[in-house]
């Protein structure tokens, strides 16, 4: 197969993401754009892998997937906290830290 | 030539030579010892510091007898001390010069230091800070033995600038009053404009001859352009007017006055204000070469000798008349000094029995002073003759002595002075003898108003003689007023002919010149319009007058208004410019550009707003912004 058409699929995937964040409120659907875009740069990594035949790219995904396993983690426990706290799950509720 | 034989080459200590550094250090130490060692040396510190001042004056006169038993040429004695620091260009060291001129200013400064000393101990004796006063004065001792026994003018200008402290220190002595403090300052602030004046000479010096020292700047002088060695010439008087208080630097003087008296004998009669008058002595190889700064020096000396004898004519300060008279009568020296070979060994003579004459009367005021409650007006005096006769005789030997009554020492020295001056010129001679004049006529008021006339005392005043501590050296300065001039006359010619460039001439005791006979006759007129003016009734208040002389003389012919006009208002003008200017536009600049920034942040900081999702599409811009970079950069 072409490897270009795994490369634009990763765009889309990564245009997603990005669009989800940007556009939603809810924290969890913020959260999983994240994992979304994340994931998309996995898959561009791998495909670049295959395409210059050797494990560099894969290596990155690896180390990708358990930075994002971590903020997973994290990013969940700090959202439970404030939902907790404030009843409220919209990142834009969350805005004290300014000015 | 001339030159030529006025270039001595010291030659090495030997013997008791090599202590002379002792007596420097004797007063230094017992002046140091005296300021740290707190009220144990109240009981004994006066009589220490005299012993001080005495064991120099023994020194030197030891010192003295064995340069009397010397050749000519073996007079000048070089002390050797230490390197005081060496560049690769430049080396300076501490070494002292013991010649003809050095040795008779040490006598005079310890000797009549001495005596001043002995005084002190009765006159400053219900002072409850003697002990300081003690430690001041062997510090202007040790200092003014520095000046006069270094060998360059580097070592001497530390002696200038110890001298100029110990003044500052002495004049402010009793600093709770305001007047003296102000003068002490006065007096520090108007020696920097001298001492500027000096160290811009040595840097001359050091440019154009690679030394300070005395010997070699004799020698290579004559090798400098004319025009720097005017210039030289001309800062060398500079730091002289300075020190000497000569017109235009004066200013200074008659505001010392406020020093307790036995300082103003000491320091500001004399030994300290002649030390320009050395130092132009000193520097008698530089005036040689250059006529046109010699001259100067004789103007500024004769402008000076009219000057403080018409202030001495209008004051009733009786401390203050003698302050005019001393500018006066340095003004002579100044004018025997700047008339060359003719005149500088009359310049020290003169000096030497002006410090006789001038300490005795100085101390003699201050015992009058002791006697009035410490009161200065001479219009409160009046037929102090009867109540105190040992001052009223000691001061009347030294008032024949600075008229120049025959026989006294101002006779001899005074009189050799005009007529150096008539030598030089017409104008020179007429205003000297103007001078003498004038000086009688003031002497004269000032003895009639303090010893004769009627008594004008204040209530509860009641005048008594001073204690033989203070008289005996009166005394003991009366005398040598009167003999002084005819003890040195025949002598000091020659003594000082190598050291000052001298020509010695026949000078004899009895044999009068016309000028001197002429001399004689101003000083009657002079003394007879003082006598006929205060024979009889003085008012006791200061008579309103409209003749314009007199109140300029009250004034010290506006000296400090001058002052103030042309250096203090502009002065004050420029920094109060410089003062808006460092408001307005450096701290403009500064705020303004701080207030920029400000104002930018305040700006800048709204970005800040907490929203997570704008601080992504902030960070999404920012990656398409850098790739859309990156593409272009790729495709240009």
């Amino acid at each position: 197969m072409n490897p270009n058409y795994y490369l634009v699929l990763s765009v889309i995937l990564f245009t997603i993401g990005v669009l989800g964040f940007l556009l939603r409120r809810n924290a969890i659907v913020a959260f999983m754009s994240i994992e979304l875009m994340l994931n998309a740069t996995n898959l561009a990594m791998v495909n670049f892998s295959h395409v210059h035949g050797n494990l560099d790219g894969q290596v990155g995904t690896l180390m990708v997937m358990v930075v994002a396993a971590a903020e997973v983690v994290v990013g969940l426990a700090i959202i439970v906290t404030i939902f907790r706290t404030r009843r409220s799950a919209s990142v834009d509720d969350a805005n004290l830290l300014k000015y | 030539m001339y030159l030529l034989e006025t270039v001595v080459n010291p030659v090495a200590a030997t013997g008791l030579f090599q202590w002379a550094w002792l007596m420097i250090a004797i007063p230094l130490v017992v002046s140091g010892l005296l300021m740290v060692s707190g009220k144990i040396a109240d009981a004994w510190g006066h009589l220490l510091a005299t012993l001080a001042v005495i064991a120099s004056f023994v020194i030197g006169l030891v010192l003295f007898l064995d340069l009397l038993g010397r050749t000519e040429a073996d007079r000048a004695v070089r002390v050797s001390m230490w390197e005081l620091f060496s560049t690769p260009t430049f080396t300076f060291r501490t070494d002292l010069l013991v010649d003809q001129l050095s040795i008779l200013f040490v006598l005079l400064i310890t000797g009549v230091g001495a005596l001043i000393h002995v005084y002190s101990i009765g006159y400053m004796a219900h002072d409850e800070r003697r002990r300081r006063f003690f430690a001041y004065l062997n510090l202007f001792i040790a200092a003014m033995l520095t000046l006069v026994l270094a060998d360059n003018y580097l070592l001497l200008f530390f002696g200038w600038e110890g001298v100029g402290l110990a003044s500052y220190l002495l004049i402010g002595f009793w600093q709770h009053r305001k007047s003296a403090a102000v003068a002490a300052k006065k007096a520090f602030v108007v020696n920097r404009v001298g001492d500027m004046g000096m160290a811009m000479a040595m840097f001359i010096m050091l440019t154009q001859l690679g030394t300070v020292n005395f010997a070699e700047v004799n020698e290579r002088v004559s090798g400098m352009s004319s025009g720097m060695v005017t210039l030289l010439g001309l800062l060398i008087l500079v730091g002289a007017c300075g020190k000497s208080a000569q017109v235009p630097l004066q200013s200074w003087l008659l505001d010392a006055m406020e020093g307790p008296t036995p300082v103003s004998a000491l320091i500001h009669a004399a030994t300290m204000v002649t030390a320009g008058v050395y130092l132009v002595v000193r520097s008698h190889a530089v005036y040689a070469q250059t006529p046109t700064a010699a001259l100067v020096v004789a103007i500024v000396g004769t402008v000076t000798l009219l000057f403080g004898a018409w202030i001495g004519t209008s004051k009733d300060d009786i401390k203050k008349v003698l302050a005019g008279s001393t500018m006066s009568q340095i003004g002579y020296m100044m004018l025997a000094a700047g008339l060359g070979p003719i005149g500088t060994a009359f310049a020290i003579f003169h000096l030497i029995t002006h410090g006789f004459f001038k300490a005795n009367m100085f101390l003699g005021a201050g015992s009058v002073m002791h006697g009035m409650d410490d009161d200065v007006d001479m219009r409160h005096y009046g037929a102090l003759a009867k109540a105190m006769p040992i001052t009223f005789a000691t001061f009347a030997m030294g008032y024949l002595a600075i008229i120049g009554f025959p026989g006294t020492a101002g006779f001899f020295s005074k009189d050799h002075i005009i007529e150096a001056a008539f030598d030089k010129g017409l104008w020179f001679g007429l205003l000297a003898l103007l001078g003498a004049g004038v000086t009688a006529y003031y002497m004269t008021r000032l003895m009639m108003m303090t010893f004769f006339s009627n008594k004008r005392w204040r209530e509860g005043v009641h005048p008594h003689e001073s204690p033989l501590v203070m008289t005996i050296p009166l005394m003991v300065l009366a005398v040598m007023s009167i003999i002084a001039g005819a003890l040195m006359n025949n002598w000091i010619g020659g003594w000082l002919a190598t050291s000052t460039g001298f020509h010695p001439h026949e000078m004899s005791l009895f044999k009068v010149t016309p000028i001197g006979w002429l001399t004689m006759a101003v000083v009657a007129v002079g003394v007879v319009i003082g006598w006929w003016l205060h024979k009889s009734d003085v008012s006791d208040t200061v008579p309103a007058t409209r003749n314009p002389l007199v109140i300029a003389g009250r004034n010290d012919l506006y000296g400090d208004a001058f002052n103030e006009a042309v250096f203090m208002r502009p002065g004050q003008g420029l920094v109060s410019g410089l003062d808006s200017f460092d408001r307005t536009v450096v701290d403009g600049a500064v705020m303004g550009s701080a207030g920029v920034f400000g104002g930018l942040s305040t700006g800048l900081r709204r970005l800040q707003n907490g929203y997570a999702r704008s601080y992504a599409l902030t960070m999404v811009a920012g990656v398409l912004l850098v790739a859309v970079v990156l593409y272009l950069g790729r495709l240009a």
